[in-house]
C-alpha cells in the first residue's frame, strides 16, 4: 500500500525529473505533469504530451519509472492524458527563467483562440522576442522551426547571435 | 557479455542492463497508454476503427512522403521545417492507428497497421501519395493538405468520441503552423521572380486535381453521426483560405476537374495511384524482412 506521505514523496520525485530535450527544465517547469497519486500498490503518474510526435515522451516515461523505482516504489504506471491539449502557457515562471538563462527565449502568450475558423498568418511572426543574451528587442525570426518541434530560430540584430525561442502554441 | 565484446561499439547497445536510458530496440510504448479506450455508447466500433484509419493513413503516408525530402531541401531551415511537419504528422498517425486498434476490439497495434497492410487496405486520400517534382509542388500540396486537415480537425475536436476529439484538438495547433508555413512559401514563390511564379503556378496545376476527393463525403462518415465530420461541409471554408493565398501570391486557381475515380471508388476505398506501391514498399520492407523485431 502506498501511503499519502509516500504519494507526496513520489510527486516530488516526478516533478523533479528533467526533460530530455530541455534538460534545464523539470517536468513541473514544463507543465506536462498532470498528477501523481497512489492506486493501491501502484504509483500512477499522468503526463500530457507537448506535441503529437514528441519523441521525448517515451524517454520521459522511462525516466519516471526508473527514478521512482530507485526511490523504492515497486509499481509505477505512467499514463498520458491528451485533453486538454498542452499549451506553452503552462511553462511556469521558474521554467521561463531557466530557459532564458540557458539562452533560449521563453514563449509569448498563446492564449485562447476566438471562435470561428483558425486565422491564417501570412507574415512571419510579429511578436517581439527579446534576445536572451544581450536583452535587445531588435531580433528577427529566421525560421519558424528548429532542431526540435517546440522551438523556432531567431537572430539578434544587435549582438548578431542566433538563438532559439520556444513556440507559443 | 565477454571481455572482447565490451570494447566493440555495439556492445552497449545489445547488453541488457538496468540502464533506463533509451538506446536501441526497447520497443515503442503505446501512444494511448492509460487513456480510457472504451467506445462511446451507440457508436459502431468497426466504423470508428475504419474512420480512425482513414485519418491516420492520410498522416502516415504524407509523413513518409515528406521524409523523402530529407537531405534534399534547398536550405537547412526548410529541412528542419519539413522534418518537423513530418514528425507532427507521424505522431498524429500513431495516435489514430492506435485508436483504430482499440475501437475494432482487436487490440491491433500501430505497427501492425502501418507495416502489415497491403496497398488496397490503406484508406488515405490520393493527394498525399504522389511524388513532389520540386519544392513548389511540396509547398503547394502542403497548402492543400494542411488547409483541409485543419478545417476537418477543428470540427473533429467537437467529436462525440473523446479520444478522436482530444487527438484533433492537439493536432489543430500543429496544422495551424503547417498551413502558415506552406501559405507563406506559396506567396513568396508566386510573388517572386518570373521563374518562381511560373513554377509555382505549374505546381498548383499538378496538385489541384486532387482537391475534389478531399471534399467527397464517404459513407463511413455518415455511419458515425456526431463522431465523424462530413467533409462536404468544409469546402467553403477551405476555398476561402486557398483564394486568399492565391490572390495574395498573384496566382490563378486552376480550373481542373477532379482526379478520376475507379468504378466510383477512390483513395478512401483503397484505390490508389501507381506511385503509392513504391512508397509502401520502401516504408514496409524493413519491418517485413524482420517481422519479429521490436523497434
Amino acid at each position: 500500500m502506498v501511503t499519502v506521505t509516500d504519494a507526496a514523496t513520489a510527486g516530488k520525485i516526478a516533478a523533479a525529473v528533467p526533460d530530455p530535450e530541455l534538460p534545464m527544465l523539470t517536468l513541473a517547469d514544463l507543465g506536462i505533469l498532470r498528477g501523481v497519486r497512489a492506486e493501491g500498490d501502484v504509483v500512477v503518474v499522468t503526463i500530457t504530451p507537448t506535441y503529437s510526435g514528441c519523441p521525448a515522451l517515451r524517454e520521459i516515461a522511462g525516466d519516471l519509472r526508473y527514478r521512482l523505482r530507485q526511490a523504492g516504489f515497486a509499481h509505477v504506471e505512467v499514463r498520458s492524458q491528451l485533453a486538454p491539449a498542452w499549451t506553452s502557457d503552462w511553462i511556469t515562471p521558474s521554467g521561463r527563467r531557466k530557459l532564458a538563462a540557458a539562452g533560449i527565449a521563453p514563449p509569448g502568450a498563446a492564449g485562447q483562440r476566438a471562435s470561428g475558423p483558425v486565422p491564417l498568418t501570412l507574415t512571419a511572426a510579429l511578436r517581439r522576442v527579446g534576445c536572451p543574451r544581450c536583452g535587445s528587442q531588435r531580433t528577427t525570426q529566421t525560421a519558424a522551426f528548429s532542431g526540435t518541434a517546440c522551438k523556432a530560430l531567431y537572430r539578434c540584430d544587435e549582438c548578431r547571435e542566433p538563438f532559439e525561442c520556444i513556440k507559443d502554441i | 557479455m565477454s571481455n572482447a565484446d565490451e570494447f566493440t561499439v555495439y556492445g552497449g547497445l545489445s547488453e541488457v542492463t538496468d540502464d533506463h536510458r533509451w538506446a536501441f530496440g526497447t520497443g515503442f510504448t503505446d501512444p494511448l497508454e492509460g487513456i480510457d479506450s472504451s467506445v462511446p455508447a451507440g457508436v459502431d466500433g468497426a466504423a470508428l476503427a475504419r474512420y480512425s484509419l482513414m485519418l491516420g493513413d492520410d498522416a502516415l503516408v504524407y509523413s513518409q512522403r515528406l521524409q523523402q525530402w530529407m537531405t534534399r531541401a534547398p536550405e537547412l531551415e526548410e529541412e528542419t521545417a519539413i522534418a518537423n511537419i513530418a514528425l507532427d504528422l507521424l505522431g498524429q498517425a500513431r495516435l489514430l492507428l492506435s485508436r483504430a486498434g482499440q475501437a475494432d476490439g482487436t487490440g491491433r497495434e500501430e505497427d501492425s497497421y502501418a507495416f502489415f497492410r497491403d496497398e488496397a487496405e490503406f484508406l488515405n486520400v490520393r493527394l498525399v501519395e504522389t511524388v513532389d517534382a520540386d519544392f513548389a509542388e511540396l509547398v503547394g500540396r502542403l497548402l492543400l493538405f494542411a488547409s483541409w486537415r485543419l478545417a476537418l480537425f477543428d470540427r473533429l475536436s467537437g467529436s462525440k468520441d473523446p479520444v478522436l476529439a482530444a487527438i484533433a484538438a492537439k493536432a489543430v495547433k500543429e496544422l495551424t503552423y503547417h498551413r502558415d508555413y506552406a501559405a507563406q512559401w506559396v506567396i513568396r514563390l508566386g510573388d517572386g521572380t518570373d521563374v518562381s511564379q511560373r513554377k509555382m503556378q505549374a505546381a498548383l496545376c499538378v496538385v489541384w486535381p486532387f482537391i475534389d476527393e478531399l471534399f467527397t463525403p464517404h459513407p463511413a462518415e455518415a455511419s458515425l453521426p456526431g463522431v465523424a465530420v462530413n467533409v462536404g461541409t468544409l469546402r467553403a471554408e477551405v476555398d476561402d483560405v486557398l483564394h486568399t493565398v492565391c490572390a495574395t501570391a498573384g496566382l490563378d486557381r486552376p480550373q481542373r476537374t477532379g482526379l478520376t475515380r475507379v468504378a466510383g471508388r477512390s483513395g478512401r476505398d483503397g484505390v490508389h495511384t501507381e506511385a503509392f506501391g513504391y512508397l509502401l514498399a520502401e516504408m514496409q520492407s524493413v519491418a517485413r524482412a524482420h517481422p519479429d523485431a521490436t523497434w
